[in-house]
């Protein structure tokens, strides 16, 4: 009760209502002075909607905000800053072309000259008072990743903010650098500012953080002091399972699978997104990729179908070593990626369905070699049908189509290759639970017609449904292979926690 | 620890680096024309008239820098330049006022600026469509002012038309034996006026670095707190304004308005810009290398001249040559930069 006193910053019984969505509901957040705050919870879970409202970029819909005991509106980013509520978003939101002192100093000036010596030399102070390794007069540019996040935090330091709000700072340091992040941190709670830091890297939570607070689905789970929740439990939490609750699922039947029959085999692959790592994959197996979100699982898949820059690694297909740097390599040597992202990396919602379906296979036949229109429309209705795709016709532009009947034209386009191998990443996200059954069971005969198939999803229960192997990452590394026995949720949360979660029992 | 701070120098940024490419390359462009060609450019009236002939293209390459700091773009300077010509030269011939005249100029360009940028900046359109209406528009009402040719005949503006300024010591000896003074037009130094008050403006003001801010990323210069729409909006106001500045150092020039005055102007300011180590993505530039840009194109056309490649086709070969060579210049220098930092 005490401690209530001490708060810094009160946001009671926030919602925030979208379209068709309730974003936030009645959601409570409490900041204390010098402390650092974390804030977690899944993707969707309003981590991001509830720091939207804090800075101004959303407008409550309900609830009130108090900084300091006083009640306060926040309408804009301005007014949220001027009630000392300063923000350092993942990406740098400072002037890469100017100086570190102008982004300092610039949009706050008070005269209409600017004076750089005496900005310069303010700029030095603080710098140097906060043990930030950067010259005033550097252009930020030229500056590291992680110093520009500093300098950021500098000038909100110097805007006298009582509460800062982290959002994923350490997303694109590496550990070095995450390191001095942390001691600026400390040395900011030493001055009493509050920290609010999102982040996905649990260790990091661990390592920082005073007190934790949960979202899920909009709601508050709870608040809790780190150090009376574990790792395990934070997980259960944002997932949204007891461990308590937690029964052993049944599996699907193991299947035994041969080393000769290994489809695809990479080894020490890693891209420009994706860290080293091995993994293999036979025919007819359907394998999964899970962990939290940002723990690398999409990076990875994305590698293995040369999404991104591939940085190095070799891949065996059947044995043969290839190289696959492109997609279309990928494609060639059978492999269908279904991206995470439908809306952005996967439909043309101005074509139509037909044209939708046909395209990974013009591709690969090449575009001097057009696939005839009735050639098209038998493949169109044909997939229409199988697939049950609920559309007016196949000449419906694809993007009047519901989100599941989207996924499954998206299907229904790499199934028109006929792929050996196929990447489904989250393809079960935001559509109806009776599709997603309808797809779920699609996976599987796939897998009985010979087709690997690697499946990602969000949701374990539906992963331990369809995969008989589970391949689980935690920031951005391999941590475990699951398959058989272990296969149940309380394994597979275990393993994502990690460490010396797993040991507890 | 201070005084070791103080000697230690930063490394140039990629705007002084452009810059001090392009006075580089004018110079050594100069010394070459000085060496092959002889004769003429060892005059110092050499320089004056490539002054004299390019004030207003200075001045609007100036106003085109500006607004390519914040990664925007007025292909409508050209134009407006003519119409405030037009305009200004048919005022004074029924008898009008010169200060008169100049108020008319300043308002017809600042009209141009703040339309087009309110269009810009609050309606959010694209500044090339933009401008772009706004160049047939001030084209088409010059022709409607007038499709001949207009001299001007007013007794007051021809003296401050021949008003120049006379630096005996810096002539030189015509062949006759007598001695021919420098001459320098009064338009020259409204422009150098014009190109120290902007890049004032640009390095010592809140407006200024707004530009700068904006152009590096509108988004940060948003969350930094800039008031981006209004800063945007001033940019092109000064860029009209300029245009209009231009337009009566124009006129000043030739003494005559004429439909087709000025006709790609704008291209010959936004390649100087770029010459001058503007960078068309925003963000970088500077108005001094705008100057030694102009200086350096119109050095180039000089020489092809002076070379007896008398047709026209031949300048705007060279002018086409040397933009490509020098934005190629640009991304090799700035590509090679960015890669040492990594």
């Amino acid at each position: 009760m005490q401690e209530q006193e001490h708060s810094l910053l009160e946001m009671r019984h926030i919602n925030k209502l979208f379209p068709g969505v309730k974003a936030l509901s009645d959601v409570d957040f409490t900041l204390r002075k010098g402390e650092v705050h974390a804030l977690m919870g899944e993707n969707g879970a309003g981590k991001s909607t509830l720091i939207k409202v804090l800075t101004g970029v959303y407008q409550n819909d309900g609830g009130e905000i108090s900084v300091d005991g006083v009640k306060i509106n926040i309408r804009s980013p301005q007014d949220a800053q001027n009630n000392g509520i300063s923000t350092v978003y993942q990406e740098i939101t400072l002037c890469p072309n100017l100086t570190v002192a102008e982004n300092m100093f610039i949009g706050r000036e008070d005269s209409f000259l600017v004076a750089h010596k005496n900005y310069e030399k303010r700029a030095d102070k603080i710098l140097g008072e906060l043990g930030i390794p950067a010259r005033s007069t550097q252009i930020l540019g030229s500056c590291s990743l992680a110093v520009q996040q500093m300098v950021a935090i500098a000038r909100a330091v110097d805007m006298k903010c009582k509460v800062l709000i982290l959002d994923e700072p350490t997303s694109s340091l590496d550990d070095k650098e995450v390191k001095v992040l942390f001691d600026l941190m400390r040395d900011l709670k030493g001055r009493g500012v509050g920290i609010i830091f999102v982040t996905h890297f649990l260790e990091q939570v661990y390592e920082i953080c005073d007190r934790i607070t949960v979202l899920r689905n909009g709601e508050l789970v709870g608040e809790y002091l780190t150090e009376e929740l574990p790792q395990v439990q934070l997980v259960a939490k944002m997932i949204g399972k007891d461990l308590d609750e937690l029964s052993s699922f049944e599996g699907v039947e193991e299947k035994h699978f041969d080393d000769s029959d290994i489809f695809y085999e990479a080894s020490s692959l890693s891209s420009s997104d994706a860290l080293p790592f091995d993994f293999a994959i036979h025919k007819g197996e359907v394998n999964g990729f899970t962990g939290l979100l940002g723990s690398g699982r999409s990076e990875s898949v994305r590698a293995i179908f040369g999404a991104d820059k591939i940085n190095g690694g070799t891949v065996k297909i059947k044995g043969e070593p290839v190289k696959i740097t492109k997609p279309i390599d990928a494609m060639k040597h059978g492999i269908g990626y279904l991206a995470e992202d439908r809306k952005r990396d996967g439909i043309i919602a101005d074509l139509s369905v037909r044209e939708n379906i046909i395209l990974a296979l013009q591709v690969m036949k090449g575009f001097f070699r057009p696939i005839s229109r009735s050639e098209a429309e038998s493949f169109a209705d044909e997939y229409i049908k199988v697939l049950n795709i609920k559309t007016a016709s196949r000449e419906t532009p694809i993007g009047s189509l519901s989100g599941g009947n989207q996924q499954k034209v998206i299907l229904a386009r790499w199934l028109l290759t006929h792929p050996d191998y196929l990447i489904l990443d989250e393809p079960t996200r935001g559509i109806d639970v009776g599709t997603k059954l309808e797809i779920q069971k699609l996976v599987l005969k796939l897998a009985e017609d010979g087709v690997s198939v690697t499946f990602i999803s969000s949701e374990i229960e539906e992963m331990l449904r369809t995969c008989s192997r589970l391949i689980v990452m935690r920031d951005r590394h391999v941590v475990g292979e699951l398959k058989g026995a272990d296969l149940n949720q309380t394994q597979v949360m275990k393993t994502i926690a990690g460490g010396e979660a797993a040991n507890e029992e | 620890m201070n005084e070791k701070k103080k000697v230690f120098r930063e490394p140039l940024t990629d705007n002084q680096l452009l810059m001090t490419i392009t006075i580089c390359i004018f110079v050594g462009m100069y010394v070459l024309a000085i060496l092959i060609l002889k004769g003429g450019f060892l005059h110092v009236q050499q320089v004056f008239d490539m002054l004299n002939d390019n004030a207003s293209l200075i001045i609007v390459a100036c106003g085109l820098t500006i607004v390519m700091i914040t990664a925007g773009i007025d292909i409508s300077v050209g134009a407006v330049t003519s119409l405030v010509v037009m305009s200004c030269v048919l005022y004074l011939n029924k008898g009008g006022n010169i200060f008169v005249s100049i108020l008319l100029a300043l308002g017809i360009g600042l009209a141009f600026g703040a339309v087009q940028g309110f269009l810009v900046s609050y309606l959010d359109i694209q500044p090339f469509i933009v401008s772009l209406a706004g160049m047939f528009f001030a084209r088409g009402l010059t022709t409607i002012l007038s499709v001949n040719p207009q001299k001007v005949e007013h007794e007051g503006f021809s003296k401050l038309m021949d008003t120049k300024i006379v630096i005996p010591w810096l002539g030189y000896t015509a062949k006759n034996g007598n001695l021919v003074p420098a001459r320098l037009e009064l338009g020259v130094v409204v422009a150098l006026l014009c190109v120290v008050v902007i890049f004032i403006v640009l390095k010592f003001t809140k407006l200024g670095r707004g530009f700068y801010a904006i152009g590096g990323n509108q988004t940060s210069a948003l969350m930094l707190g800039i008031n981006v729409k209004r800063t945007r909006f001033f940019a092109y106001v000064l860029c009209g304004l300029l245009s209009g500045i231009s337009g009566y150092v124009f006129m000043m020039h030739t003494g005559a308005g004429n439909a087709t005055n000025a006709a790609g102007m704008e291209m010959n300011a936004i390649a100087a810009s770029i010459i001058g180590g503007t960078l068309l993505t925003g963000g970088v530039g500077n108005v001094a290398g705008t100057f030694f840009g102009t200086m350096t194109l119109t050095t180039i056309k000089k020489i092809v001249v002076s070379s007896g490649l008398n047709d026209p086709w031949w300048q705007s070969i060279t002018t086409g040559g040397m933009l490509c060579f020098f934005i190629l210049l640009q991304s090799v220098v700035l590509s090679r930069r960015s890669k040492k930092k990594e």
